[in-house]
């Protein structure tokens, strides 16, 4: 669709004219101005609702709401056309079939050892063996190997010695959906564990010798500790309710030696709720401080995310101050649970917090334990009571944790950030359906290619230059401040409002100390070239041979900062009541993109939005003048494109 | 740029003859001036039946006067105490913290003097217009919007010693009151007049900035706070005074020691720079959304909460750059 104008978010005077371009996987804009050629790309799957608002004098206007939080609002010059583009956005944006989503028409050029590689970068056996399993208290159970016990778990789990198949499986018929005590975490040091769950089917009254037996187990492979804690992750009055539909929760009397604990997570329609209210806040033109605050507080996100963090902050110090190990469980065992664990896991592992250790986090308690990623991100058209966006809480509460402990992690915020928004994009195979039983059946291994593989390519963009693997916050146990501590949990602005980088810091600091950290390891490389040359001209005859020693480059620019002209700097709207001002300034370049943080020199390659698009596949022949290295021709970073094929063609 | 006071129009619209051709004065040729008046409307012409009043068209046909409200001085003190509050609460409850931040204003102040500031930096530097800044008496909101201003524009007053001249310009001589209003702070139990945390609110603005754009100044976070502190209690005679002819009279310079005399010696200064720093000739424009404004926790949750992991990754980044 031609003469389609895409408005500025923050400045809504400003409009860029172009072309809508839809195809089976993305929706693209480019601009028309020539110099640029700016391109906008959205994968269908980022799409989270499509809202097509009353005709203006200008045109038919239709606001796109992304799942990576990016809002698009395009103006279609005809009725007609803008309805056709709704519609057909309303199928692309809802497959039905697995099928239709990218990762499967997706070409990284890889061939098929490299695909496999890829797949197996993430190995879950080595991880448990990595926390020294199997042991005399643990080991791994088969029990579940044609998914016969729980068509939700994995086919390998790992139970304590002393659990035989009779009591893992009449453990796993008092449980919810199946979903019996297994290991999530180890701690080799003190034998605690931490195991999670779904809810027992108590009811009122009921018991199960089995699932007692289960449990006695778990606290019996810790030897150091005579109680278990078993921490329901509920609000109490949920659980107490879920007992009339004959499920529940662990009566201290049946089981012998459990603490039962409730901690109060609200459920995936709260949090629904909670991210929806906080989105409208995020979506106020010119909001006063009052209304930002009010409406942050209004949502209760924040008030959840630290919910979630006191829980992992519980169990972590239960395990790793108490030597007590903990069984977790909500209702289904498969939201709040995985959240919990993987917190707790975080707190307690220094390797979780490395960024192999961070994949190997989410493939053992996301992805192996059956979160439903279908169900709660949309892969496919499906019940919206399902959606909730319980792992992007789980990775703020990551984000939380780095401001707190800015040397703790491997990995940066554009790590995080990049793999929320794969979460979404289904242009790897990773989170898609809803257990590994049904990624096996849909062989996605051999069809789809591995997110874990393209991250660690491009590894180098995503650490966070000031982590030391020997450092003091790098070691052991993470404990933030309990209380007071309200105030420290901010507002996400990078995640939230992503896309509006003139929110955000317009020099990165990360950006900066990387670039330094790469110059100075070449400057280390050069010190040694030149320090072997010296000594084999020491050795060697002085007098023969001139030392043609190359000029260094003196200049202490990094190029990455300010100095930069190229970095535009635009003005915010400080006063509509002033007329508009002439759009340039001796002291500015000659960009007014108000946009840009970084300059292209430093456009991160890996990063989702930027890349320019080659992939022929896509059928949109306009962009084939892009060089095939993706190089020279990246554009601006706001063109919000979600392909990034280019990744592979460097 | 040019600050002053209120003119004195009353109920009655006297003009001064004089008054009008100094400011026209400062018109560049073919262009017209603006007036930022720190007052709401409302108050700007409640002022003139105490004598005071605004700029009228008829007199300064060649000014376009734009109101942008900053709170007064004496609501400022309490907005502090509020604040301080909020940050002392042991209580676990994530609500009332939000709504206890916002009850102190403290951010929507720093919103509306960055963007007042911003608004005279943009007449200047997009218009290319002459600029005239007031408030009622010249001494608190015109200082905060005249320095940020040039902090905005003027690379120069990024640096250490340009920060430096600029304190002493726009703040001493210029004859904000800090004997007034840095006698007493948020803790102090007396009934409070004169006190206002106008010059924090300046510094916070500047860290606001800062944080924005963290390459673009040679001094850290902790100059400010240094400076912070000074303002309301110094061994030092340089924020003694209300303005310089109380310093004069004082004999400050004879019986006292100056800060930036301590504070400009090597050694001192070495902990006060921003290993960050690249100089450049840009004009930066923060943006003052509220998603960009934050807490100054350096300053308000300093006694709270453990700054041990920040100091750590500060020194970490320090010794990153300095090994480069």
């Amino acid at each position: 669709v031609e003469n389609v104008r895409l408005l500025d978010r923050l400045s809504s005077r400003k409009a860029a004219l172009g072309t809508l371009y839809l195809t089976a996987t993305h929706v693209i804009f480019v601009e028309n101005a020539s110099e640029t050629r700016k391109e906008t790309w959205v994968l269908h799957s980022q799409i989270s609702s499509i809202e097509k608002q009353a005709t203006t004098a200008t045109g038919c206007p239709l606001l796109i709401r992304c799942k990576n939080f990016q809002v698009i609002q395009l103006i279609i010059p005809q009725e007609r056309d803008c309805h056709d583009v709704y519609i057909s956005l309303i199928r692309l944006a809802r497959p039905v079939k697995y099928e239709e989503l990218y990762c499967f028409s997706f070409n990284p050029k890889l061939d098929k050892e490299e695909r496999e590689r890829g797949w197996k970068l993430v190995d879950l056996k080595e991880e448990y063996n990595r926390m020294g399993i199997p042991n005399s208290y643990w080991q791994i159970s088969d029990v579940n190997r044609d998914y016969g016990v729980c068509d939700s778990y994995p086919t390998e789990v790992y139970v304590p010695k002393s659990a035989t198949a009779h009591i893992i499986v009449g453990s796993s018929k008092f449980r919810s959906r199946r979903r019996f005590p297994a290991l999530s975490y180890y701690c080799k040091d003190n034998n605690a564990s931490i195991c999670r769950s779904s809810q027992p089917l108590s009811g009122f009254s009921a018991r199960c010798l089995e699932d007692e037996q289960m449990l006695q187990a778990i606290r019996k492979a810790n030897p150091g500790s005579d109680f278990l804690y078993v921490v329901d992750t509920r609000p109490k009055l949920n659980a107490m309710a879920n007992r009339a539909a004959g499920k529940g929760y662990e009566n201290e009397d049946n089981y012998s030696n459990i603490k039962f604990q409730f901690i109060g997570i609200e459920n995936i329609h709260v949090m629904r709720s909670s991210l929806q209210k906080m989105l409208e806040v995020c979506e106020l033109k010119s909001p006063s401080m009052s209304d930002f605050l009010w409406g942050l507080e209004n949502s209760g996100w924040l008030k959840h995310i630290k919910a979630i963090m006191d829980a992992g902050i519980f169990i972590a110090k239960a395990v790793a101050e108490e030597g007590v190990s903990v069984l977790v469980h909500c209702s289904d065992g498969w939201d709040r649970t995985a959240q919990v664990c993987s917190v707790a896991s975080l707190l307690l592992d220094p390797y979780y917090r490395t960024m192999k250790g961070f994949m190997v986090l989410i493939e053992k308690d996301w992805v192996s334990f059956g979160h439903k990623f279908n169900h709660r991100y949309g892969n496919l058209d499906g019940d919206p009571k399902e959606i909730s966006p319980v792992i992007d809480q789980f990775i703020e509460c990551v984000w939380q944790l780095m401001e707190q402990f800015p040397c703790a992690f491997e990995f940066n915020e554009r790590f995080l950030i990049h793999v929320q928004h794969h979460i979404y994009s289904c242009q790897f195979g990773n989170f898609l359906c809803n257990s590994q039983k049904e990624r096996r059946e849909l062989r996605i291994r051999e069809r789809t290619y591995s997110l874990w593989a393209h991250f660690w390519k491009n590894r180098a963009d995503y650490l966070n230059p000031l982590y030391r693997s020997d450092h003091s916050q790098t070691q052991g146990t993470l404990r933030p401040q309990i209380a007071p501590c309200n105030f420290l949990y901010k507002f996400w602005s990078g995640m939230y409002n992503r896309f509006e980088k003139g929110m955000h810091p317009r020099q990165s600091v990360t950006d900066y100390l990387i670039a330094v950290k790469e110059e100075t390891q070449q400057l280390e490389e050069e010190l040694e070239v030149l320090g072997e040359r010296l000594a084999s001209l020491q050795k060697g005859q002085l007098n023969d041979n001139k030392v043609k020693s190359k000029q260094q480059d003196q200049s202490k620019e990094l190029g990455l900062s300010t100095s930069n002209t190229s970095l535009a700097n635009t003005p915010q709207e400080y006063n509509n009541n002033l007329k508009s001002f002439p759009s340039r300034s001796p002291s500015q370049g000659d960009e007014e993109d108000s946009a840009l943080i970084l300059t292209q020199d430093n456009l991160k390659s890996s990063d989702p939005d930027l890349s320019a698009n080659s992939d022929q596949e896509s059928g949109v022949e306009d962009l084939s003048c892009r060089s095939p290295s993706g190089g020279g021709c990246l554009p601006s970073e706001d063109s919000g494109k979600d392909s990034d094929e280019a990744v592979f063609l460097a | 740029m040019m600050r002053s006071s209120q003119p004195l129009t009353g109920t009655n619209g006297r003009r001064c003859k004089e008054d009008e051709k100094l400011i026209n004065a400062t018109l560049r040729a073919g262009k017209r001036g603006y007036i930022i008046d720190t007052r709401s409307l409302n108050v700007a012409q409640q002022a003139r039946a105490k004598g005071g009043g605004f700029e009228q068209e008829a007199h300064y046909p060649q000014w376009r006067r734009i109101h942008k409200s900053i709170e007064r001085f004496n609501i400022l003190q309490e907005s502090l105490i509020k604040l301080v509050e909020a940050c002392n609460d042991q209580s676990h409850n994530m609500d009332r913290w939000l709504s206890k931040l916002e009850a102190s204003n403290w951010l929507t102040h720093i919103k509306e003097i960055l963007t007042a500031a911003c608004l005279a930096a943009q007449c200047i530097d997009r218009e290319g217009a002459s600029v005239l800044v007031h408030g009622t008496e010249g001494t608190d909101s015109t200082l905060q919007v005249t320095s940020l201003a040039q902090i905005i524009l003027d690379p120069k007053c990024r640096t250490i010693r340009g920060f430096e001249s600029l304190v002493v310009r726009e703040w001493l001589q210029a004859g904000h009151p800090f004997q007034q209003r840095c006698a007493q702070s948020a803790y102090s139990n007396s009934k409070q007049k004169w006190e206002a945390p106008v010059f924090l609110l300046f510094l916070d603005c500047v860290w606001q900035i800062l944080r924005q754009f963290p390459c673009s100044f040679e001094f850290s976070e902790h100059f400010l706070i240094m400076l912070f502190e000074h303002a309301y209690a110094s061994q030092f005679g340089t924020f003694l005074g209300n303005n310089e002819n109380e310093r004069s009279k004082l004999k400050l310079q004879q019986k006292t020691m100056s800060l930036w005399s301590w504070v400009n010696r090597p050694q001192e200064l070495s902990k006060y720079k921003n290993p960050l720093f690249e100089a450049n000739s840009l004009v930066i424009w923060p943006s003052v959304a509220p998603q960009s404004l934050q807490l100054w926790e350096g300053v308000f949750l300093r006694w709270n909460r453990s700054s041990r992991f920040l100091d750590e990754a500060y020194e970490e980044m320090v010794t990153l750059i300095e090994y480069n």
